[in-house]
């Protein structure tokens, strides 16, 4: 659809040239869209490679110190060193486990219980229908960082609770979607007609209705994703995620902030490890749609 | 008036059960609150004189009794006493509110300027470049963690330019950087859900017949587009909302604002789950209320949905049915449904669903497209 929009803006303001011109404008266009789609993919590929093998981009300890305190970056230590003289990007790429597996629990107990209520909702309906609603317009009506605080604050502080405590808020999103899915997809002629040849109610519901109905889940699992790594990094930042010292990206802002006069390179360079791979997250997920990213 | 009256009645239910699992999660499940504070062998206190204490704040009485008795409580504003200080849950929130609405009102009123310049520009703004570098924005403001806007503000302009004093400030000062941390992630999805209905709009036969009448480009804009907009951008206020009470944690722990924020934030840390619960409660009160004012104001704005003029057929066949199952569904739900509409795109969106989103009001939904 933004495709759509914006070619259309360019044909009505600049007039459709034909020749030349356009074609180069289009060959530009194309590579500048694959540009758009490799480099966020390198980005979410390297922070995985930091998550999974963190000890393969930096031989230096995250907890040990290394050098003295407060040293900008340079070349030995990229993003400078810390208040006790450990270093920022170890810690940085360390972290990454933290942040990205965090946002993938996350995800995934948004997109399993969400789907799974969506699901329940959209086929089986009436009464059914009515309560499971009611539980996602509850979901809705708390606002998402005072849910999330509400269940770290029963779970207690750490990773996984901050994890599972940004994935419950997201339950609703999920839920309504699917359901809204199911409903279309339930009165579809192939599901009539494989009722109609013998299905039976599950058999039906697991081969026809969930797989027709998955692929908007997926791609707003994709989005969620982006806005996990946010909101696990906000719990992290508000002290409510890992313990100190743990190199959560989060916390490593935190920790960060007394410093913000003295060290700028302490709560910059994290930041903005945050901010990229949250854009190409978002970026991705908005690629692999198939649309062209706005 | 049916229509009203079952509004209410959605809004009445969900707030019961909003409580109701606020309570279960916060008042009754976390274990003892009473010995996690008042247990430890540091302040030396005595079985008996924890039991006294424990009678004292009512948690002697079985669950339902308590239960039914915070609910008798919250009706009549009394919130119960905080764990952690032991001052009345009202008065916390009474000292704590007006600073924090201050912020809340200055925020979302920088963040409407925002994302109406950065929608207009991105739609109607001259030349490809710039429309493309509006449309860009958004997606990167929904990128920036809250915390880190609040922090590198600081550091640029207190810190390197010197122009908002650290230590010292005047209120007004106090509030500038505060103002735009907060702004920033309301104005992003505000501007995306105004940037797709002007995007809807202005592809609607009507436009081209206005313009085609002599209407300058801003006329169109704020006379037809504007309008037309403001419909699917109520429904996110609710949204918004919610987004407003969680920037306002995060803004009043960065700039160390006293707020309800922090109040929350300190609640958290502390354990003081009646603080949280009260916050909780009054928080999704207000949710609730702000979307039944929007569902019980969508007939009005929308003329469609008036009593008499709901003749099916009149403007356009599909349009009245839309508008009319739009109502049929919350502005809650709405909101999300439009939200994801607006990120993950129409081909996934619940638009196939009859919680489908208003259609531009003058004419029916174009199919040109």
């Amino acid at each position: 659809m933004t495709a759509l929009a914006t070619t259309a803006g360019l044909a009505g303001d600049t007039g459709t040239e034909p020749g030349p011109a356009s074609d180069r404008r289009i060959r530009w266009r194309s590579l500048l869209s694959r540009v758009g789609f490799v480099l966020p993919a390198i980005v979410i590929l390297v922070a995985l490679l930091w998550a999974l093998f963190p000890g393969l981009f930096t031989g230096q300890d995250p907890t040990e110190t290394v050098a003295p305190a407060l040293q900008a970056p340079s070349a030995e230590h990229w993003f400078g060193t810390d208040a006790t003289g450990r270093d920022l990007y170890a810690r940085v790429v360390y972290g990454a486990s933290q942040s990205i597996i965090g946002a993938l629990v996350a995800v995934l107990v948004g997109l399993v219980v969400g789907t799974a209520i969506g699901l329940a909702a959209g086929a089986v309906g009436g009464a059914v229908d009515e309560v499971l609603m009611r539980v996602v317009d509850v979901l809705l009506a708390i606002p998402a960082l005072l849910l999330s605080l509400s269940v770290v604050i029963l779970l207690g502080f750490g990773t996984t609770s901050a994890a599972v405590a940004v994935g419950v808020t997201s339950i609703a999103v999920f839920a309504r979607l699917a359901r809204s899915r199911v409903v279309s997809v339930r009165v579809t002629d192939f599901v009539e007609a494989a009722y109609g040849s013998g299905g039976t109610f599950f058999g039906v519901l697991w081969r026809h209705i969930l797989p027709n109905s998955l692929t908007p889940v997926i791609a707003l699992a994709a989005l969620q994703f982006g806005s996990a790594i946010l909101q696990i990094s906000t719990l992290g930042f508000l002290g409510y995620g890992a313990p100190p010292p743990t190199p959560e990206w989060g916390l490593l802002i935190a920790e960060g902030r007394n410093y913000v006069a003295t060290a700028w390179w302490l709560t910059v360079l994290p930041g903005i490890v945050v901010v990229l791979v949250v854009l190409a997250t978002n970026r991705l997920s908005q690629a692999l749609r198939g649309g062209d990213a706005a | 008036m049916s229509y009203v009256l079952r509004r209410v009645g959605q809004a009445v239910l969900v707030l019961a059960l909003a409580y109701t699992a606020a309570y279960l999660l916060l008042a009754a499940l976390p274990g003892d609150a009473v010995i996690a504070r008042y247990g430890s062998p540091e302040l030396g206190l005595t079985p008996e004189q924890i039991e006294a204490i424990r009678e004292s704040l009512g948690a002697d009485q079985p669950l339902l009794v308590q239960y039914v008795r915070s609910i008798a409580g919250f009706l009549t504003g009394d919130f119960g006493y905080s764990v952690a200080s032991g001052a009345a849950v009202s008065d916390l929130i009474a000292t704590a509110l007006p600073p924090t609405l201050t912020l809340a009102a200055l925020g979302l009123a920088l963040a409407v300027f925002l994302a109406v310049t950065i929608a207009f520009t991105a739609t109607y703004g001259a030349g490809g470049v710039l429309r493309r570098v509006f449309r860009g924005i958004p997606p990167l403001f929904v990128s920036l963690p809250v915390f880190w806007i609040g922090i590198i503000l600081i550091q640029i302009f207190s810190f390197r330019l010197g122009l908002v004093p650290v230590i010292g400030a005047d209120p007004v000062q106090a509030l500038i950087l505060p103002v735009i941390t907060l702004a920033i992630p309301i104005a992003a999805p505000l501007s995306q859900v105004l940037m797709r209905s002007i995007d809807e709009v202005r592809e609607q036969p009507f436009v081209a017949v206005v313009r085609a009448r002599g209407a300058s480009t801003s006329w169109l804009l704020w006379r037809n587009v504007a309008r037309n907009a403001l419909l699917p951008t109520l429904t996110m206020a609710g949204l918004l909302f919610g987004e407003l009470v969680g920037g306002a944690v995060v803004t009043e722990t960065v700039f160390a604002r006293a707020g309800i924020g922090q109040l929350t934030a300190q609640a958290v840390a502390n354990r003081d789950t009646p603080v949280l619960l009260a916050v909780v409660v009054i928080s999704t009160v207000a949710f609730v209320g702000i979307n039944l004012i929007v569902d019980l104001l969508f007939p009005v704005l929308d003329a469609r949905l008036r009593a008499g003029s709901r003749r099916r057929g009149a403007g356009g066949a599909g349009d009245a049915g839309d508008a009319a199952s739009a109502t049929d569904t919350p502005a809650a739900d709405r909101a999300v449904d439009e939200l994801v509409d607006a990120t993950v795109g129409p081909s996934a969106g619940a638009t196939p669903a009859p919680a489908a989103t208003p259609a531009p009001a003058v004419v029916a939904r174009g199919g040109n497209r």
